[in-house]
């Protein structure tokens, strides 16, 4: 299958993903996108690049995805008129990052209905763009007070959450706006941990940003590295072994396995089942440590870079044992939490988003295929090895809270019967090509590795002498934040915890 | 029922001493009791605020609450509220955007109180260093007591960040 557009000049990208550029002009975006989108196509990111010192322009760049692979557009916009035409009313979460695409660098989505800021509190002034070459760090604004949208009405009231929550979580505020304790309205603030990742990478070495890569969001720390690495290694058309490709696959599936152990643990927590919460954190704490006398890090942490992997496994009889015991309990915890009513009862029906809601809002990766969106890059897209593990995809129609429980669960046996797969036929020889060190110039490749909460994407651009000028990392949670705030319609506020844990979104990775 | 007790007398007490040179790290979990006794009469309260971490920080310290580590076990726990805490626990480099939001949390802990940074960006500023977006270290913000470096740091060096902090308490 291949992206079917007569009147425009696909290029086809080099990657390890399917994946065609191509360069337009602003009248065809929304033309475009509208297409893909009426395929059953989805947004996968939006970002923009200043190229006002070389070529006098800004560029925008929009990742789409449909069944034949990544389409990336470029739209280049002229610097003295920074203007391309909105597309959130075909993808409703392209949003909040055209907001972001205006906080960072000033290219306004004319006809938005939204225009307020994004990631941009105080720490920069309205009229200043941290990711313009030529932003000056000195400015500051007193945090700008920002305007939520009120809800009125008899009895109605609000209840301000976070930047700080009780729990052991990262930074965000909610604003509810509740009847009784139904909840009419929840709005999200986002951006408290903005630490200027973006910036971090430019003129960086690729071998610091392989590193920042994976501290995008430090769950994910395996799909970010390894997307970066893939778009590294794109742009400098290097063959990576196959063993380290097998190896990162491990790594990968471990990444998965470790987190939905945990948030099965804190799903059961949630509903005060806190036999379930101290059963799969044994069971994650076992993986973590397996991961540290294999591996030397706990969550795997700078383990993939751009040429392969910095490390080998050298004993496999830990990992087929581990397997053998998670199957063995994990199934038994699973029996437990289905016949245990109390746990059901707070699961099924709660937090719902159906599928046709999911299809709207572009509800993505895990939570998504939980609400009948079946869409997961190591099936449709496979990169090596997964073009020979065969992912079965775990899919479910309800969209509840309890569906996200069944889905974690089955992908986490999948994980389980992958790792014992690529332990089988793991490959012998190298596990790094020569490190990578620098790329070639001019250059511009995408990444994207199905990550256990969805799909992370890493775009990399380089200049004529091959410096990393732009790095956009994406994280799946841009486009699952917003659908949590339709997830709670209806239910009462002490089910937020567990709805918002459902979906385990990244603060760090979307906030960046 | 059945089940979940079977299950419970199977798996047994998993605490333990941190699995590193054994008896001097026994020594140290029971000193830390000892000193969460001494200094707080019976318990110590913990108040986390994420000032700019990429998360990695806060997977460990969930799992010093977990059955291995079992903080809670030695009478520290971690509370909803500042105005309950006796230590904070920051992480991160201190996001610009998380700036007040921290001193605020700092101010609305009671006498006396103790801050303990974790992690390589809470002690130095880390990856993200310092920037538009971010300050850097947790002590350019608040005064800090004890720093745990690592990346993120294990969670047998998290209990003995707390140890120090408590320790060093006069």
């Amino acid at each position: 299958m291949k992206y079917t557009c007569p009147d425009l000049k696909l290029l086809e990208l080099n990657g390890a993903i399917p994946a065609w550029q191509v360069v337009i002009e602003a009248s065809e975006l929304q033309v475009l996108c509208q297409k893909v989108a009426d395929g059953g196509g989805r947004l996968v990111a939006l970002w923009a690049c200043d190229e006002r010192a070389s070529l006098s322009r800004f560029v925008l760049h929009a990742v789409l995805v449909n069944e034949a692979g990544l389409l990336c557009l470029h739209l280049p916009l002229p610097q003295e008129f920074p203007v391309y035409p909105d597309i959130s009313g075909i993808f409703s979460c392209a949003c909040r990052m055209q907001r972001t695409v205006f906080d960072m660098l000033g290219l306004t989505a004319s006809g938005s209905q939204d225009m307020r800021p994004w990631l941009r509190h105080g720490a920069w002034p309205e009229n200043s763009f941290p990711l313009r070459k030529d932003f000056d760090e000195a400015g500051r604004q007193e945090a700008d007070n920002y305007p939520f949208v009120q809800v009125e009405g008899q009895g109605v009231h609000e209840i301000p959450v976070g930047p700080v929550h009780a729990g052991i979580i990262e930074p965000g505020h909610f604003r509810f706006s509740i009847i009784g304790e139904r909840v009419l309205r929840l709005e999200e603030r986002l951006g408290y941990v903005h630490k200027g990742i973006e910036k971090r990478f430019e003129n960086n070495s690729l071998l610091f940003g392989a590193k920042l890569a994976g501290r995008v969001s430090g769950d994910t720390t395996v799909a970010y590295a390894w997307a970066y690495a893939m778009a590294a290694e794109s742009i400098a058309n290097v063959v990576v072994p196959k063993r380290a490709l097998w190896l990162r696959a491990l790594l990968l599936e471990r990444e998965r396995i470790a987190n939905h152990l945990g948030d099965l643990g804190y799903l059961s927590n949630d509903v005060a089942f806190s036999f379930g919460m101290s059963q799969f954190w044994i069971l994650k704490e076992q993986v973590l440590r397996n991961n540290a006398a294999l591996f030397g890090h706990r969550y795997l942490m700078d383990k993939i870079i751009p040429g392969g992997v910095g490390v080998d496994l050298t004993e496999t009889a830990t990992l087929l044992a581990e397997c053998d015991l998670l199957e063995h309990e994990v199934k038994l915890l699973h029996s437990i939490l289905e016949e245990h009513a109390g746990v059901q009862d707070r699961y099924i029906g709660t937090g719902c988003v159906a599928p046709a809601l999911a299809a709207q809002l572009g509800l993505c990766g895990m939570a998504g295929r939980a609400s009948g969106q079946s869409w997961d890059a190591r099936v449709q897209h496979p990169c090596a090895p997964y073009d020979q593990l065969d992912v079965q995809m775990a899919t479910h129609q309800n969209g509840d809270v309890a569906a996200r429980v069944i889905v974690r669960f089955d992908e986490l046996f999948e994980s389980l019967r992958l790792m014992r797969d690529i332990i089988a036929k793991l490959p012998s020889g190298n596990v790094l090509a020569i490190p990578l060190e620098k790329l070639p110039g001019n250059g511009f490749c995408l990444g994207m590795v199905e990550g256990w909460r969805g799909e992370v994407l890493v775009a990399i651009h380089t200049d004529a002498e091959g410096n990393i000028t732009r790095v956009h990392p994406h994280d799946p949670s841009w486009q699952n934040w917003p659908v949590l705030e339709h997830a709670i319609l209806g239910d009462i506020v002490p089910d937020f915890p567990l709805i918002n844990k459902s979906f385990n979104l990244s603060y760090s990775g979307h906030d960046l | 029922m059945y089940q979940i007790l079977k299950q419970i007398i199977k798996t047994g007490i998993k605490t333990e001493a941190p699995p590193l040179a054994d008896e001097s790290l026994r020594a140290g979990e029971q000193r830390l009791q000892q000193k969460v006794l001494e200094v707080f009469g019976s318990a110590l309260n913990i108040r986390l605020v994420d000032a700019g971490s990429c998360n990695g920080c806060e997977l460990e310290i969930h799992a010093v609450n977990n059955a291995y580590y079992n903080l809670e076990g030695l009478g520290i726990k971690f509370v909803a509220s500042p105005r309950h805490a006796d230590l904070l626990l920051v992480t991160g480099s201190v996001s610009r955007h998380m700036e007040v939001a921290l001193k605020r949390t700092y101010d609305a802990i009671p006498e006396p109180k103790l801050v303990v940074a974790l992690g390589d960006c809470g002690c130095n500023g880390g990856i993200f260093g310092e920037s538009y977006a971010s300050l850097g270290r947790v002590s350019n913000v608040i005064p800090v007591d004890v720093v745990v470096a690592g990346c993120p740091p294990t969670p047998v060096e998290i209990m003995q960040g707390i140890l120090t902090a408590v320790s060093c308490k006069k």
